[in-house]
């Protein structure tokens, strides 16, 4: 069963990882079964939902479709890393303010997506925020929420101030 | 203080924008093992031959359980909430395809996968039934015999049966319904079908189990954990105490969640191997697991020529699958409002729960309701137009008011359904004529209300822990599968006992923690779990005082909790804890006549106005606005209120436009995402949400449940804002363009001809 192992060294949430990974692992097993992450999740298992959405050298990919054998030398970054400072990112923050999300299994996929967007395009249109997370899927139908939350997000980062959601049970 | 009437951000928030939020998947264990399940391919026959041999012996396969091991461990290995009819692994019968037959076992799930395909078997393969309504009377029979589980209250009356494919029926008879549809000016008559769809939570189905020298743990999805617990007890012949069920955050329900799932079967396996065992599902084998019933509904209106609705006779046909799952409850239950929120006199119900040759159906969000709801709400419609009265008219001449007798004799209480109407028709501003367009595209607008009678009679349990500094604890069997209970529950707490929400802490349900539930189902969890914990917290709160006349303190002294526990245990120490069950009064119905005083605890609110853009060259239909208007009662969160509302009506959206289980000899063609499409970003229409708070008197701060009111109306606005469009009546579900366009093609070929 070991003979197809073969060593990937890439970098994980800024810190340098190894793995010894099968040809058929894929990116979202790794992270879970050798690294403990399970931000990214998986659903569909055929790149549909988003659910395993993870950052690869800073462009979302599909962490069921990408094979851990490709993972020489990229630079990995998952939902787990965006508080990495201690302090939840703008779209974060907007998401927990306009209540953009239910169960939360897909949340992370939309939380990186919209920081794909902002990242890409500071000032999206709501078309241009529906076309950007189209590619994720929320069964809970948080979509009108999602939307919400990125234009928030827009918003404090236009303002330069990033407001502090009011915080849970406070 | 943020508390009842607080849209207070989720407890979890945090957990949940950062991914860090508990789910059963999360869970690896040393030792553990993974499990995959080798399925049926056919829709029925008997197994003729099954031989595990080669599959046990590949290399790191741990183990191959097939029927005979379960045997050896549980002799009778059925399980079910209504009826005991679905094997833990089949005997030596398969009754749908993709029923589970053995499981592999191994350290890398990779091996097990590779040897389910060494596993051979030999059908003799056995003739299938798949309609519901042939399944009614065909001679071929799914089970030669059915055992009733009478487990749950309300389940009771079931009785073992032989020779049928119908496990029950509710039959309901009020008034003398022949006579009225005989001194009807007009008769109606149509028939409905809506198609087998799915839950489709996010989270495949998971279960880990941790076999212990003389007990179980089971993390698992579970809408209802204290089933979980006394069901699998009861298979090992255990007490429930040996049973432990934890259950963290679900990634959606649904109702797909309920009862026994993956449950037995990693038990059973987990004890036989003495390791850990978990099993995840994946996206095929969730269209083989749990699905929504596809149903058929005739339904038959007298009415008078002032336009009243005076007899009305339904009758429902619910494709329960090969196993009966809680189909007998979904079948009962929306039985109760089968003739819709209408005041009629004389009514006959027949709902029959079937078995078929297909994947089980369970309960999903709205225990039915929306499926008749597409009927009756379509069948109003009809009549109105036939008559040449408007749609909205003629459901406010019928409409049943306050106090009066719902179908069943229960009367309507806290039930302000002509307030749900007036809201829709003045958002669609129905009395001013729409822009309708005279082009290829032709727009319209369609209107629906109904309601839902709650599962009853149920009990929840609740203990409220006052800590010695003054903090609390709640403990609840509910589970918090995006929902938001936890924060509800929490607010009702915090109110209850005057502390501030932060002080305040939701424990996840672990069946050695948290008290009884019936289950997280039904949009029961606000008005019974929150009555539960009012009652809980007031208990706390009369110790708290008994304390301090204990300690001689004068009465209505403002000491704090903090202070009270200090004198009482001489430190910082202690606890108080208070208790709380709930029952709600329920008389059940007749079992003749099926009529009751007392039905449901509460009356579920719920309607949508739809506006509608249909290309009449291609019969796409594109919604452009859905207005979903709910009754929550007074509403305790009313942010995620709003959103449990628009996201049924979205989901009840997917059921409406494009969800639909294609079927062929039994089997899945569209088993995946890719191909069962459920709505999109792309597919979301202009949405507006508005909650009626009518303040229900049972209810915990005048609540009641609300997460799948905002289903009921969505499919028959539609339905009917496309005949407002173009003249096109639909009565089956999903709406495609297909059958649009057939219609508009028909009512061409119609015009020519005249």
């Amino acid at each position: 069963m070991t003979a197809n192992l073969r060593t990937v060294r890439f970098s994980l949430n800024d810190r340098p990882v190894a793995a010894d990974v099968e040809p058929h692992h894929s990116l979202t097993q790794i992270l879970q079964q050798r690294f403990g992450l399970f931000g990214a999740r998986e659903s569909c298992a055929e790149g549909v939902c988003g659910c395993c959405t993870v950052l690869v050298d800073g462009a979302p990919n599909a962490g069921c479709l990408y094979l851990a054998i490709l993972l020489d030398g990229k630079r990995v970054t998952t939902i787990e890393h965006l508080d990495a400072d201690g302090n939840l990112t703008v779209v974060q923050r907007a998401f927990i303010e306009a209540g953009a999300f239910q169960c939360g299994f897909c949340t992370p996929g939309f939380v990186l997506m919209a920081h794909d967007l902002l990242r890409r395009n500071a000032d999206p249109s709501e078309d241009q925020i529906r076309d950007s997370l189209s590619g994720n899927l929320c069964r809970c139908g948080a979509y009108p929420e999602i939307t919400k939350a990125v234009q928030l997000a827009v918003r404090w980062q236009k303002e330069g101030s990033q407001q502090p959601a009011s915080a849970p049970g406070g | 203080m943020n508390r009842v009437g607080c849209s207070i951000p989720r407890l979890e928030a945090i957990a949940k924008v950062t991914g860090r939020a508990e789910y059963v998947d999360n869970l690896i264990l040393p030792g553990m093992l993974y499990g995959k399940i080798f399925r049926s391919t056919i829709a029925r026959g008997r197994i003729k031959r099954l031989d595990l041999d080669k599959a046990r012996a590949r290399e790191g396969v741990h183990a191959v359980l097939g029927a005979q091991d379960i045997l050896s461990l549980i002799p009778h290995p059925y399980y079910g909430p209504a009826f005991h009819d679905q094997p833990i692994l089949a005997l030596d019968e398969v009754r749908h395809v993709g029923e589970p037959i053995a499981v592999v076992l191994a350290a890398d799930p990779y091996a097990a996968v590779k040897a389910l395909a060494d596993i051979a078997v030999e059908y003799e393969p056995l003739p299938a039934v798949y309609d519901e309504v042939e399944a009614a009377t065909s001679s071929c029979f799914v089970h030669e015999e059915l055992k009733p589980a009478a487990t749950f209250a309300d389940l009771k009356h079931l009785v073992g049966r032989k020779g049928t494919n119908v496990a029950m029926e509710y039959r309901l008879r009020r008034g003398d319904v022949d006579n009225a549809f005989a001194a009807a000016d007009h008769v109606f008559e149509h028939t409905f079908r809506t198609q087998q769809a799915m839950h489709l939570a996010l989270e495949p189905h998971v279960t880990l189990v941790e076999p212990h020298a003389d007990s179980l743990v089971i993390h698992t999805c579970s809408q209802n954990p204290s089933f979980v617990r006394s069901e699998i007890a009861r298979l090992l012949g255990w007490p429930e105490n040996r049973v432990r069920v934890i259950v963290p955050f679900l990634g959606g329900g649904f109702g797909g969640k309920l009862y026994i799932k993956l449950e037995a079967i990693v038990a059973a396996a987990a004890m036989l191997v003495r390791r850990p065992v978990k099993i995840t599902l994946t996206m095929e084998e969730e269209f083989y697991t749990i699905t929504k019933h596809a149903t058929t509904v005739r339904i038959k209106s007298g009415v008078s020529k002032d336009g009243r609705i005076i007899a009305r006779d339904c009758e429902a046909w619910w494709n329960g699958g090969a196993y009966a799952d809680i189909g007998p409850r979904v079948t009962q239950k929306a039985g109760y409002t089968a003739a819709g929120p209408y005041d009629i006199d004389n009514v006959r119900i027949d709902s029959y729960q079937i078995y078929t040759n297909r994947p089980a159906a369970g309960a999903l969000r709205g225990f039915g309701v929306p499926q008749l709801a597409w009927a009756y709400e379509s069948h109003t419609d009809m009549i109105a137009r036939e008559l040449g009265i408007d749609p909205l008219q003629f459901r406010w001449n019928n409409l049943l008011r306050e106090g009066q007798p719902q179908a069943t004799g229960s009367p309507m209480r806290d039930a302000p359904i002509e307030r749900v109407l007036e809201r829709i028709a003045a958002r669609l501003n129905w009395g001013a004529a729409l822009e309708r367009g005279n082009g290829r595209y032709r727009r319209g607008r369609g209107l629906a209300v109904a309601l839902k009678a709650g599962t009853s009679p149920t009990t929840s349990t609740a203990s409220v822990n006052i800590n010695a500094g003054g903090s609390v604890t709640v403990y609840v069997g509910t589970a918090d599968m995006g929902q938001g209970s936890d924060t509800a529950l929490g607010q009702i707490a915090a109110e209850t006992l005057d502390v501030p929400m932060r002080d305040v802490k939701v424990v996840h349900t672990d069946t050695d923690v948290t008290p009884y539930d019936m289950g997280t189902c039904s949009a029961r969890s606000t008005f019974h779990m929150g009555n539960a914990i009012r009652l809980a917290a007031a208990d706390a709160r009369n110790k708290l005082k008994a304390t301090v006349a204990e300690l001689g303190l004068p009465p209505g002294t403002n000491y704090s909790v903090k202070e009270i526990l200090q004198k009482r245990f001489g430190m910082e120490a202690g606890n108080i804890i208070g208790i709380g069950s709930y029952i709600p009064p329920h008389s059940p119905p007749d079992a003749q006549t099926g009529l009751s005083e007392e039905i449901t605890p509460f009356w579920a609110l719920g309607g949508t106005g739809a506006e509608v853009e249909v290309d009449t060259e291609t019969g796409h239909v594109r919604v452009i606005r859905l207005i979903n208007v709910a009754d929550g009662g007074r509403v305790i969160n009313p942010d995620i209120a709003q959103t449990q509302i628009s996201g049924a009506a979205i989901m009840q959206l997917g059921f409406t436009m494009y969800e639909n289980m294609v079927f062929k000899d039994g089997r899945v063609r569209n088993n995946s995402l890719t191909h069962y499409e459920i709505p999109s970003y792309q597919d979301i229409p202009l949405l507006e949400t508005e909650l009626i708070e009518s303040a229900d008197d049972r209810g915990p701060f005048g609540a009641k449940g609300l997460g799948e009111s905002g289903t009921f109306g969505v499919s028959p606005a539609i339905a009917n804002a496309i005949d407002d469009a173009v003249g096109v009546r639909l009565t089956e579900l999903p709406i495609t363009a297909e059958a649009v366009l057939r219609g508009l093609q028909a009512a061409r070929s119609r015009e020519q001809r005249q």
